[in-house]
């Protein structure tokens, strides 16, 4: 994770959002990933998605683990705070980080690796609590770093680059989220920038946990033919079947949708997410619905967009019954419970 | 009885030796507490099976009209009411002490010990027989043999009464059957005539500013004391006490006037791993947090604590005691992650460590622990144990200091921010090893990436070699640096100057303490000093350099602490010898003041020949 200044070229005509803020204000470092990374797609989305939102970059924290998408906090919001943890245990410090101060953004970004195998029990838990948190799992279906190995969401049959088959069964991170009770579960590809951008400010906006998980090739050892997760086998079988707008508070529903198949959603900020479905009798707000979906469809048929949301369940904060003011801003006189008091504890002791 | 004339006042150990799960545990505190109400000084140690029911447990309470602080080592009044450990018990009581048993069933073999005096009381007859339902038979025979040590050893009954009335102050309805049941113990010994006349209690006034608390109670009050505002844990025994103990006070204390939401938060974690984790991001954030755990957990949070050192995060980790290795005897005390705790996780890593030695200085290390941990910005462990954590011990009143303020060590502000041009965060800017700290979310020129990976002092990922060293040659002199600001040894000189020494930690310091007053009794003299902190003070090597000989008293089998002295001080190899303790028991004087005594003669005999 070399940090490599980017170099900033000041457009004088950069369009700004509502804080003034320009594009390139949500940039990190220079990426070191090899040329046509697909987690390079999704950084860039991740960006955009911030920059849409005219959220604060320093009011941002991002959080990740080990491996090759773990690296890629580094590459945009420059000015937000960090933490490259441990492999597998982003989620765990992430949820720590949530509970000293709430009032700040945060996402995470793991890979198959990260949170299918070494990080699959961090990652469940994390949902469990609904972590207030958008979650983005990179997923190419082997380990980049190592060089070549399976990773747990390589699909049965899918061919490794030195020749060997895969033959056990994939976990598939959205069907694990169904089951484990996460409140917002939507699967996207780095390829279409346009669809993971509505995702991720959809995620960021949403209450609770929210994961989306991404296709995202490894051009350098998982993008040759037989593999599941090149970017071929990902456009040939891609199925986006529903989009999801997210529309902010203030601001006007001007698409016209049809009223049979859209689907409003409103989420705690007054804002609302618009589904517009493809596949009329699909219900992203059933579990079931979600998941007989997803499951068993994974080769033939990628399914995409939001797949189950859940607005209404209680995030870890309002679980925990936290005061709105960050804890990390108490100030000691209202921690301490001063002398009379210990007096009185030690009543108990005699 | 005639045989044994010797009176024993406010000097014996009673043993109680039941099944668990049957309810003995609160007679055991009902009869400890009376003493300790009759201003008699006690030490009680709970002897505990890892299991919920019907596996043999002890209760011991040594009363110490001299205020000792450890076990003797002896078992003059042995309540034996466990058929399954009746021999065990039998055979464990020191000669010229008491047995009482539940004679409903008459047990001929225990007079094979002609040493003893043999008590039989018919318990389970005499409750039977005026109990009806069967859990409460069960229950009223542990208020029974109350009653009949009462009677035996002279316990003040109104005590008692109030003791009771204020255990069921919820459940009035409960008092009279619990009072019937002491007083059919009572009774029978009165009736019966069956009094020892050897060992009696007679009231004192020495317990008036003293209270009865576990260092796991005490410590967790310490983190509300010190500001804490995130713990995270998984349940591990003998750890689990203490958040119950921050848990209970926080939803006290903790709760904002008006709205009634936590100024705290807790979060059970899925394993170990996670915890660390928890209590990683929350200091990294601002909070000062913690996790408490056992040496089992602190193997798996090992790999936080590396990047918790490395990064400079400073949070605390509650590290109670038990017998390793592995699950080990998790009910059972030991001082064995003396090593794990200096040097946790892989790489170069050293760590601050503090021991406390009762719950007295729980409630205070705790508070400090945080300071230290947000000064120095890195991993610190309080090293407690079993024995410290979960018994209750007599200590001085806590007291806190009115104008205490945590020190939250250097935080950067935004105005502090304006004032440079480029914020790095591990520079040393003030020559003191330590570098300046910003918290996420206040200041976009404060940002940032916090990496476990090669870094430089600007916080920038390295590979170039002598980058890296810099950061990791100031991150030891800061470690270094930490010493003088830790708890410092305490020595205690003998009358004689003596070339003969004694070092300890934490819950050896009672035992190794009487030991000492017994050795000047008999004209040895040995100066004690006990360590309370990693890094060691230079105090430390100059205490064993002062004298020929000093020995080494731990808890463990590799003597782990003697091992440390030798690696982190200059101190000569022959100038230590080790006592080592590691049966799981805590630590009694007896054994220490053997050993040392041994060791002393060997030594002297070994010069003279030389």
């Amino acid at each position: 994770m070399t940090s490599f200044i980017k170099p900033r070229i000041n457009r004088k005509s950069a369009p700004t959002n509502k804080i003034g803020l320009t594009r390139q204000d949500y940039d990190g470092t220079m990426s070191t990933l090899c040329a046509g990374c697909g987690h390079d797609s999704v950084t860039a989305a991740l960006a955009r998605a911030f920059f849409e939102l005219s959220i604060q970059p320093h009011k941002v924290a991002k959080i990740s683990g080990i491996g090759c998408s773990s690296k890629t906090t580094s590459y945009l919001l420059k000015e937000a705070h960090g933490a490259n943890t441990v492999h597998g245990r982003m989620p765990s410090f992430a949820t720590g980080a949530m509970a000293a101060n709430n009032s700040l953004t945060y996402f995470g970004v793991s890979g198959d690796g990260d949170s299918l195998s070494i990080g699959i029990g961090q990652m469940i838990h994390a949902m469990r609590r609904n972590t207030d948190m958008l979650y983005v799992l990179e997923n190419n279906g082997v380990y980049g770093l190592t060089k070549g190995q399976f990773s747990a969401s390589a699909d049965i049959g899918s061919v490794a680059k030195k020749g060997i088959i895969n033959d056990q069964p994939p976990i598939d991170p959205c069907a694990l989220g169904l089951s484990v009770g996460a409140s917002f579960i939507a699967r996207s590809f780095s390829g279409d920038r346009k669809q993971l951008v509505q995702l991720i400010r959809a995620g960021l906006m949403h209450k609770g946990f929210a994961l989306i998980d991404v296709i995202s090739p490894c051009v350098s050892f998982n993008d040759h033919k037989g593999s599941t997760k090149s970017y071929e086998h990902t456009y040939k079988y891609y199925n986006k079947f529903v989009h999801a707008d997210y529309i902010p508070p203030a601001e006007e529903i001007k698409t016209a949708y049809d009223a049979g198949e859209s689907m409003p959603i409103t989420l705690h900020d007054g804002g609302k997410i618009i589904l517009r479905k493809l596949d009329a009798d699909y219900n992203p707000a059933d579990r079931s619905s979600a998941f007989s979906k997803i499951i068993n469809n994974n080769i033939k048929e990628i399914a995409t967009g939001l797949i189950y949301i859940d607005e209404n369940l209680a995030d870890m904060a309002e679980q925990n019954n936290l005061e709105t003011r960050p804890l990390n801003q108490v100030p000691y006189k209202e921690l301490n419970p001063g002398l009379d008091n210990l007096k009185q504890i030690q009543k108990s002791f005699r | 009885m005639s045989e044994y004339p010797e009176i024993r006042l406010n000097d014996f150990v009673i043993k109680i030796g039941t099944v668990n799960g049957t309810g003995s545990a609160s007679a055991n505190e009902l009869l400890m507490k009376t003493i300790f109400r009759m201003g008699v000084p006690v030490v009680g140690k709970n002897i505990f099976p890892s299991n919920i029911q019907g596996l043999p447990t002890w209760y011991e309470i040594r009363v110490t009209g001299d205020g000792h602080a450890g076990r003797s080592g002896d078992v003059d009044i042995m309540v034996a009411m466990n058929p399954e450990s009746y021999e065990r018990d039998l055979n464990s009581i020191s000669s010229g002490g008491v047995l009482i048993y539940d004679s409903t069933w008459p047990r001929p073999h225990f007079m094979n010990r002609a040493d003893i005096t043999v008590i039989g009381i018919p318990l389970s007859s005499l409750c039977n027989a005026e109990f009806e339902v069967a859990r409460s038979r069960i229950l009223m025979k542990n208020m029974a043999y109350v009653g009949a040590v009462a009677a035996i050893i002279g316990l003040d009954m109104s005590i008692i009464q109030n003791l009771i009335n204020e255990t069921f102050e919820k459940k009035k309805k409960l008092v009279p059957a619990n009072i019937k049941a002491v007083d059919l113990g009572f009774n029978y010994i009165k009736d019966n005539k069956l009094n020892n006349e050897k060992f009696f209690i007679k009231a004192l006034n020495k317990t008036s500013n003293k209270i009865m608390i576990d260092g796991n109670t005490a410590a967790g009050i310490g983190a509300v004391y010190a500001g804490a505002t995130f713990g995270s844990w998984y349940p591990i025994t003998p750890s689990t006490s203490l958040m119950d103990s921050f848990s209970k006070y926080c939803d006290i204390y903790r709760k904002h006037p008006k709205t009634n939401e936590n100024l705290y938060c807790i979060i059970q974690a899925e394993d170990e791993l996670s915890a660390a984790g928890m209590a990683m991001g929350a200091a990294w954030n601002g909070a000062r947090a913690f996790t408490p755990t056992s040496g089992a957990g602190i193997s798996l949070m090992s790999e936080f604590i590396g990047f918790a050192y490395y990064a400079e995060v400073g949070l605390v980790y509650f590290d109670i005691q038990r017998v390793g290795p592995s699950t080990g005897m998790p009910t059972r005390t030991q001082q064995c992650d003396i090593n794990l705790t200096a040097y946790a996780s892989h790489g170069d890593t050293k760590h601050i460590v503090l021991y406390p030695a009762d719950p007295g200085e729980c409630f205070t290390m705790s508070a400090q622990a945080f300071d230290l941990a947000e000064r120095f910005q890195t991993p610190v462990f309080f090293l407690s144990d079993l024995d410290i954590g979960m018994n209750d011990w007599m200590v001085d009143e806590l007291e806190w200091e009115e104008n205490y303020t945590p020190d939250r060590g250097k935080i950067m502000t935004s105005k502090q921010l304006a004032d440079i041009e480029v914020y790095s965060r591990y520079l040393d800017i003030d020559g003191d090893y330590i570098p300046y700290r910003t918290l996420p979310g206040t200041d976009p020129k404060g940002a940032y990436f916090l990496r476990g990976s090669g870094h430089n002092k600007y916080g920038k990922y390295t590979e170039i070699s002598a980058e890296y060293k810099e950061v990791v040659d100031r991150l030891l002199l800061k470690w270094k640096s930490a010493a003088p600001f830790t708890p410092q040894p305490i020595i205690i000189k003998s009358q004689k100057k003596t070339n003969y020494g004694v070092i300890a930690i934490g819950s050896s310091d009672g035992a190794v303490r009487e030991a000492c007053i017994n050795l000047e009794k008999q004209g040895i003299h040995i100066d004690y000093m006990r360590i309370r902190s990693f890094p060691f003070a230079d105090s430390v090597e100059e205490f064993i350099v002062e004298h020929d000989l000093v020995f080494i008293v731990e808890q463990n089998r590799d003597a782990q602490l003697m091992n440390l002295l030798l690696t982190e001080t200059n101190v000569p190899r022959e100038s230590l010898a080790s006592i080592k303790y590691y049966a799981g028991q805590p630590l009694n004087y007896k054994f220490v003041y053997k050993a040392l005594f041994t060791g002393i003669m060997a030594n002297s005999k070994n010069k003279k020949t030389a």
